[in-house]
């Protein structure tokens, strides 16, 4: 990579193949998952009208499916479907529900009752009023309703790569994760005109003049059925072990991209959601996944870190990134965050993340026993001098990091607080910070030089060995290029790290990533 | 041909038909007349099983309707509803062929079979692949009936099947109705609300109220031996009209004298079978003064004016009242 701006084109061209999966998957999971909505909703949408006192609960629990949120339904899949493809079209054919059993309900409901007693009385079987009758003239309004599906469809199925079941969500969430506004782009683009083309090409299907309604309704299910099978072009290669990384990490130098170029790894990668990978790897859906080296699950799941033996992995020493403008409106704010500095080793933020992982306490409760454990803490004053934004990123630990300095400051000073938690990503968090939106957050030394200031490789190359000199270079940067101070690190290191099931690692004697490497290579 | 036999149907506690009993013989019209909500549509709608009654029995030709399947039964009962009910999705050739397609006519059959109906009713060959909601109301309640009629079912029900039409449409449609020859082979049960519409096509009337039949008898037993004051009330407004309607030239003729020679003068020539009403009508539609009419059972012939119609027409009534 080169100095150069790389622009949105060249992006898509250099990852055309890519992005050509990745459409093609999008379109395959939307029109599988559409399809057999549409086989279960028809039907469904039928039987009611038949048993109208069916008609509320099937409608309500549609309704409620609907309103569950998108990153939830995945998160219930997993323990019962897995990761991958299946439980991705099971959710998304839950919300392509409603829309289609509504619409096929209205739509019958709808036809003219003398029509349908004329049709009746000229001596049609309750089949034959359905299908020469009821569904041709209802059929407009389920168009309509396979088209909002559609379109909904289209758009959740951008969260299916958070349980590795790919699609167009790779290069958004990876792009989110990275700062990468090329990657977002040629993820979103090509969404929003999947989006935008079916639904125009359905319009078109729906306006369709009455008399080709037959052929209209016959071409639909082939049409679906054609589009369905995208999915199941481009197929995985197979290796001994099953990876799944998330997008974040598969985009970065210190990541998947370090791991094939440093250590020729080649293994069966899936990209999944940091929020679900740990539990994949726990019930044997992953082998290898690729998490943080203070996560608490590490010790909840029973895994085991590999050794970076070839120092791809950047130092990642966690400290408070603060505006200038905040520093000079709060006086007294850079003295109460470093306050932390040095207090929080490795293995301290492992426990406290296990804590609200693993055993489920909340974040405020693990950073008040923290804080007075620690000796640290002070009531809160209440008082109202200002008002100053706490920004986190979307993992427990930023969460625990936030409400210990939350806590700190109220309870050192009369600032009130207000905590801007769970923003999805380095890039969300970070424009909040720059656009003065937030007045601080904790951020990873390595991941303002690779994400933020994304300097050239000689330069990475010379900085992540040592991890002063990587903190020395971002707060120079980041002071120089976004008046940002970076405040003393807190002291543990949140590097990247491979890890594997402890029993499995043992079993196959892998302790670095050059083992996984041989293991792997090995016929 | 039909006969009805204890008929009732109960919604909830409410008798929509309360133990009716009626008959209607071959070719014959039978009008089921009555204000909304006095149950002559239910009584229709179960005699083709879109109601399936609460108790009674139907026979059609002998056979009771309820040991054969609605289906069958349906396909050999013409049906003619009050909104057409015409298939939007289909032509008006498709809509009338639905019939022939359930019985699984060949193409020519049903092609020759809508070709000769749409000759009768008036309508010319470019209406075949036209979609109903591009006709008038007068055109698609002709092309209702010929897809009522196709198969040449031997019993026609009719559901108020001139309700949604203006009047001059309406008018129009009930001469082409009593004109129609395929109409005359056929057993009618219609239901309308419309009294003059019940005198004009029935040849037999069974007023409704509340469930029940009030009377039940021809437009001139009616008019002049109701059964109570209901009756007497619900004919009321448009008596003489009706009157006038009723009452034919040939039940007068025995009233009528012959006045050739006093009342010298142009003249129509009136129909023995016609009503009052109609020779009327076209006596001032063409200025006559005097009529000429013949009796087609003895061939005499008799001119009259007006004046002796006129007075022959009120001698009849009082007869009538009197019998």
């Amino acid at each position: 990579m080169n100095e150069h701006q790389q622009t949105l084109w060249e992006f898509m061209q250099q990852q055309s193949d890519k992005l050509l999966t990745q459409t093609l998957q999008h379109i395959g999971l939307t029109f599988v998952s559409l399809f057999i909505a549409v086989l279960v909703g028809l039907p469904l949408g039928i039987f009611i009208t038949r048993k109208k006192q069916f008609s509320g609960a099937v409608l309500g629990v549609a309704g409620v499916l609907q309103t569950v949120p998108s990153i939830a339904l995945l998160g219930f899949m997993i323990p019962l479907l897995g990761i991958g493809a299946k439980p991705a079209i099971v959710a998304l054919l839950l919300y392509a529900l409603l829309p289609i059993i509504r619409n096929t309900f209205t739509g019958i409901t709808g036809v003219d009752a003398a029509v349908k007693e004329a049709a009746t009385a000229m001596g049609m079987s309750k089949w034959q009023v359905l299908f020469k009758v009821e569904l041709p003239l209802a059929m407009p309004v389920i168009f309509a309703g396979i088209r909002t599906a559609t379109v909904i469809t289209v758009g959740v199925a951008t969260l299916a790569s958070y349980i590795a079941a790919g699609g167009l969500g790779e290069f958004i969430f990876g792009g989110i994760s990275l700062n990468n506004t090329n990657m977002i782009l040629a993820g979103a683009i090509p969404a929003a005109l999947l989006a935008i083309l079916f639904d125009f090409l359905l319009s078109r299907l729906q306006k369709i003049n009455i008399k080709k309604l037959k052929t209209a309704s016959a071409t639909l299910p082939l049409l679906l059925l054609l589009l369905s099978s995208f999915y199941l072009l481009p197929s995985a290669y197979g290796s001994k072990l099953k990876a799944g990384f998330t997008p974040e990490f598969m985009g970065r130098q210190d990541g998947n991209l370090g791991l094939i170029s440093k250590y020729e790894l080649k293994i069966q990668t899936l990209v999944i959601n940091d929020a679900v990978m740990y539990k994949a790897a726990y019930e044997k859906q992953l082998d290898v996944i690729s998490g943080y080296s203070t996560d608490g699950r590490l010790k909840a799941y029973d895994l085991v870190v590999l050794d970076d033996d070839k120092k791809i992995f950047p130092p990642y020493y966690a400290a408070p990134i603060v505006r200038e403008s905040s520093l000079k409106k709060f006086a007294l704010l850079e003295k109460i965050l470093n306050l932390l500095a040095d207090k929080i080793n490795d293995s301290t933020m492992t426990a406290l993340n296990y804590k609200t992982d693993y055993l489920h306490q909340s974040p405020e409760q693990v950073a008040k026993d923290f804080l007075v454990a620690s000796k640290l803490w002070k009531p809160a004053r209440n008082g109202n001098d200002g008002t100053v934004r706490i920004g986190s990123k979307i993992f427990g630990e930023q969460y625990i990091l936030a409400s210990i300095y939350s806590m700190l400051i109220k309870g050192y000073t009369d600032y009130d607080v207000s905590t801007k938690t769970g923003l999805g990503g380095t890039k969300i968090c970070f424009d909040a910070l720059t656009n003065n939106q937030i007045d601080f957050y904790p951020e990873y030394t390595g991941t303002g030089l690779l994400a933020i200031l994304q300097p050239s490789h000689k330069v990475v190359d010379s900085l992540t060995h040592s991890k002063d000199e990587t903190y020395n270079y971002v707060q120079r940067e980041f002071e120089t290029k976004y008046n940002i101070k970076w405040l003393k690190p807190i002291g543990f290191n949140n590097a990247y790290a491979l890890m594997m099931r402890k029993a499995q690692a043992k079993n196959f004697g892998i302790k670095t990533i050059s083992d996984l490497k041989r293991f792997l290579d090995k016929k | 041909m039909i006969k009805v036999k204890h008929l009732s149907k109960n919604f909830g506690k409410v008798k929509a038909v309360d133990h009716i009993s009626f008959e209607v013989k071959e070719h014959e019209n039978l009008i089921l007349l009555g204000t909304s909500g006095c149950g002559k549509t239910t009584t229709l709608k179960m005699i083709n099983r879109l109601i399936e009654p609460s108790g009674g029995e139907i026979f059609i030709g002998g056979k009771n309707i309820f040991e054969q399947s609605p289906e069958i039964l349906r396909r050999g009962i013409g049906y003619v509803l009050q909104n057409n009910g015409l298939f939007p999705h289909y032509t008006v050739a498709e809509n009338i062929a639905v019939v022939p397609q359930l019985l699984k006519w060949d193409k020519k059959r049903t092609e020759k079979r809508v070709d000769e109906l749409l000759e009768k009713l008036h309508l010319t060959k470019d209406y075949l692949h036209v979609y109903p909601n591009e006709l008038s109301g007068g055109q698609q309640q002709r092309i209702g009936l010929a897809r009522a009629l196709v198969a040449d079912p031997a019993v026609l029900l009719m559901d108020e099947p001139f309700g949604a039409l203006d009047n001059v449409t309406r008018s129009k449609i009930h001469a082409e109705f009593k004109a129609l020859d395929e109409l005359k082979r056929k057993t009618i049960i219609m239901v309308t609300h419309d009294v003059q519409e019940a005198f004009e096509l029935g040849d037999h009337i069974c007023l409704m109220d509340k469930g029940k039949i009030i009377q039940d008898g021809t437009p001139a037993e009616l008019l002049f031996k109701p059964k109570n004051d209901f009756v007497k009330e619900f004919l009321k407004e448009q008596r003489l009209l009706l009157e006038f309607k009723t009452i034919t030239v040939k039940s007068i003729w025995h009233l009528l004298s012959n006045e050739e020679k006093t009342e010298p003068g142009p003249g129509i020539l009136a129909n023995y079978n016609d009503d009052l009403w109609r020779v009327l009508e076209r006596a001032t539609f063409s200025n006559a003064k005097r009529l000429h009419m013949m009796n087609l059972e003895n061939k005499e012939v008799k001119t009259v004016t007006f004046e002796t119609l006129t007075a022959a027409f009120y001698k009849y009534k009082k007869q009538q009242a009197h019998e």
